[in-house]
């Protein structure tokens, strides 16, 4: 089913439909369990991120989405008391082996999060900054290049090509956080985690992410975690859906959302709790 | 019995008022406190300020005015023939009878007229003592019965403390505002006293500080020189020092703390270096004059070079020293205060941590950082102690850090160390140098609490 994968990232048309299960996943999470000091957020959670797809992580506050997305690019390890056990692997790459810099990860998974953070510097300097820590680019030529495209492809260029060098704080919450897209897209990641992206933003805004975020599933897998179902129904073309630290159902959007096979699913996306 | 008495008898009539006022109050509410406005303690408390506040603002108006007063009607109640002719004499009269009266001796014989105006005064301070307190008394008295009659079921009590509370936190900041002004304006006026014996800009650009005043006209150096460019010199020199000090240790050692030490170091070493800051000064001074100058002279003949034995060196290092906790604790504030939304968002890229820190925190923080300096400095150039006890008094106009130089703080010392007359320059020169030092040191703490308040804004 590898035809399936190519076709995907050549066609551009969107693909509603997920991609079958039996394709080689993007990333795998195997028996993952984290623990908060004694306290233990994730109970052996077996999920599987499909390449060039949007996978939607969905479930009630502190249900342990959130644990579960920073766990793919080992950001809980800035967390002292956090530690994780099992296994995740990126291309079959075990992210957690000791051999594995959490900082290279980092630059091939990347992060988008809840609170648009964009650095206090320029527009210019903050979709730049990725690619200079990294040294992907060589010239000042490369560098302005990477940071067009960048903002192009998080369609904030247009909005924003005559005030480059004006602080990327000074502009709108949308604004900012399509700008920290296009930071996230400038190292060039292979995946890209979304923490509540747009739970800081207005529906507008929130519509114009979400557009963007089906056009991003062209060139990268993505992982986001909502609150909003609608959401979820939107962008995503799989849906998983966690429970008290527990992954209890996995499966394409539209099955979730039409006909889950879990009672819990049905209570969490009828509304009846969460 | 004396004013103090006086005054714990108005506190013990204040509180018998309180127990009143709110005993009056349950009566007033037949029992059933629900109906009252306020709270019975609301009740107590009027009454219990109603009786205190006048007396004791009659108590202190009281003493303010009646030592004037007395000296007046002693003095004008002299016999005319021996009324002092010019203000000295009189004032020194007047310091004569109050040294009788105390039983103090007295620099002369005391004729007779002078014995019965002592016993005079002392029958009128006796006097005026009791009125006084009767006074004061009636007035507590009349206080508590006015406050009591006032209280009834819908008196509303605890309006009338609230405000009269509010009133008296106004008073006590504007006793420390109005304080710093007179301070400022005593500063000013003396400097205008200066400024009329020394011309401003000789005072300010000139190059020679030689503060002597002759007392006869005809002694060697009879003019003195007040050109305080030396002592400027000589305290940005070693504030220069004590900031190459204290600026990397204190910045590092903040980013140390904030970023990378675990929490139970930073427990232990956060306070220890803040102990740095409750050194008295005295105690660095003497290490810095007895250890740490020693030693940089013989450092200084090893290697072969020329250090006297008190150098701007020796003064720098060690205040750079003690200013450390000032820059490095209110450093870690402000890197504390950089969101970890812009930390995570940094590793989230695949920024490492020095990454992380050089590339977003420092630049983040970079106004605070900036505030924290400023305040560094403006406490280096205010510091007296170290470099009294360690920079020397001699005015070399010099950038060697290796020779003496003296500061603006330790020539006012200098200046008003010792008997004095009052109206000397040299005396007066001290004064010219404080408000130099005030507004200076003024200047940097308010550009330095804007920047840093500016930084707060930001992310608050």
């Amino acid at each position: 089913m590898s035809e399936k994968k190519k076709m995907a990232k050549s066609d551009a048309s969107p693909a509603s439909k997920a991609t079958p299960p039996n394709a080689t996943p993007k990333m795998k999470g195997d028996k993952v369990k984290v623990f908060y000091g004694e306290k233990q957020a994730l109970m052996d959670v077996d999920l599987d991120i499909q390449p060039n797809e949007v996978t939607a992580l969905i479930g009630p506050s502190g249900c342990g989405k959130s644990t579960f997305l920073r766990c793919l690019n080992r950001m809980n390890d800035v967390i002292d008391i956090c530690r994780v056990e099992g296994k995740i692997t990126l291309d079959d790459e075990d992210i957690y082996d000791s051999t594995l810099d959490p900082v290279q990860l980092r630059a091939r998974v990347g992060m988008v999060f809840q609170k648009p953070n964009p650095f206090p510097k320029s527009i210019y300097d903050n979709v730049a900054y990725g690619p200079r820590i990294h040294g992907t680019a060589q010239s000042k030529a490369d560098i302005d290049e990477i940071v067009e495209t960048s903002l192009t492809k998080a369609g904030l260029f247009g909005e924003v090509k005559d005030r480059l060098l004006e602080p990327g704080t000074g502009l709108s919450g949308g604004q900012q956080q399509r700008l920290c897209i296009a930071r996230a897209i400038a190292v060039n990641p292979e995946v890209i985690l979304m923490d509540e992206p747009c739970s800081a933003l207005d529906p507008i805004a929130t519509a114009k992410i979400e557009e963007l975020i089906d056009e991003l599933r062209e060139n990268y897998t993505i992982v986001i975690v909502t609150h909003s179902m609608q959401q979820a129904a939107r962008v995503s073309q799989r849906t998983a859906f966690f429970h008290l630290g527990e992954l209890v159902e996995v499966g394409d959007t539209e099955q979730i959302f039409t006909n889950p096979n879990d009672s819990r699913t049905q209570g969490y996306i009828t509304g009846r709790f969460g | 019995m004396n004013s103090f008495f006086l005054i714990l008898v108005v506190i013990g009539l204040s509180v018998a008022g309180y127990a009143v006022g709110r005993a009056r109050s349950v009566f007033a509410a037949a029992g059933d406190v629900r109906i009252l406005h306020s709270l019975p303690s609301y009740y107590g408390m009027f009454v219990a300020l109603g009786c205190g506040l006048p007396a004791i603002l009659l108590l202190a108006i009281w003493l303010i005015i009646q030592p004037q007063i007395v000296d007046h009607m002693v003095m004008s109640g002299l016999d005319p023939s021996i009324m002092p002719q010019n203000a000295d004499a009189y004032s020194l009269m007047l310091t004569d009878i109050r040294n009788l009266s105390s039983g103090n001796a007295t620099s002369r014989e005391a004729s007779p007229a002078i014995v019965a105006a002592t016993e005079r005064y002392l029958a009128l301070q006796s006097i005026g003592f009791w009125s006084m307190v009767v006074g004061v008394v009636c007035i507590a008295m009349l206080g508590l019965a006015w406050a009591r009659s006032q209280i009834s079921r819908n008196f509303r009590a605890r309006n009338a403390v609230e405000k009269i509370i509010r009133a008296l936190l106004i008073v006590c900041s504007m006793i420390a505002i109005l304080t710093t002004v007179g301070i400022v304006l005593s500063l000013i006026f003396e400097s205008i006293r200066f400024f009329a014996r020394v011309p401003f800009f000789d005072f300010l650009f000139g190059i020679h500080w030689s503060p002597q005043t002759a007392i006869r006209a005809e002694q060697v150096g009879a003019s003195g020189s007040f050109g305080a460019v030396p002592l400027f010199a000589g305290t940005m020199l070693i504030t220069l020092i004590a900031m190459l000090v204290a600026g990397p240790i204190g910045l590092l050692s903040a980013i140390y703390m904030a970023e990378y030490a675990n929490p139970k170091f930073r427990g232990i070493a956060k306070p220890m270096l803040e102990v740095l800051a409750g050194i008295p000064t005295v105690v660095y001074g003497f290490f810095a004059a007895l250890t740490v100058a020693p030693m940089i002279r013989g450092w200084g003949e090893g290697v072969g070079l020329d250090v006297s034995s008190e150098s701007a060196l020796a003064a720098g290092l060690v205040m750079g020293i003690m200013i450390i906790p000032f820059v490095s604790s209110l450093s870690d504030d402000v890197i504390n205060s950089v969101p970890q939304s812009l930390r995570d968002g940094s590793y989230g890229l695949g920024a490492t941590k020095s990454e992380t820190i050089r590339h977003v925190i420092i630049p983040a923080a970079l106004p605070g950082i900036v505030g924290a300096f400023l305040l560094a400095v403006s406490r280096a150039i205010g510091e007296t102690m170290i470099v009294v006890m360690a920079a020397g008094l001699a005015s070399n106009l010099t950038a060697n850090p290796f020779e003496a130089v003296t500061t603006v703080t330790v020539q006012i010392v200098t200046l008003l160390v010792g008997d004095q007359e009052f109206d000397s320059a040299k005396t007066l020169a001290a004064f010219a140098l404080g408000l130099v030092l005030f507004f200076v040191t003024l200047g940097l703490n308010v550009v330095a609490l804007r920047v840093v308040r500016k930084y707060r804004e930001k992310y608050d």
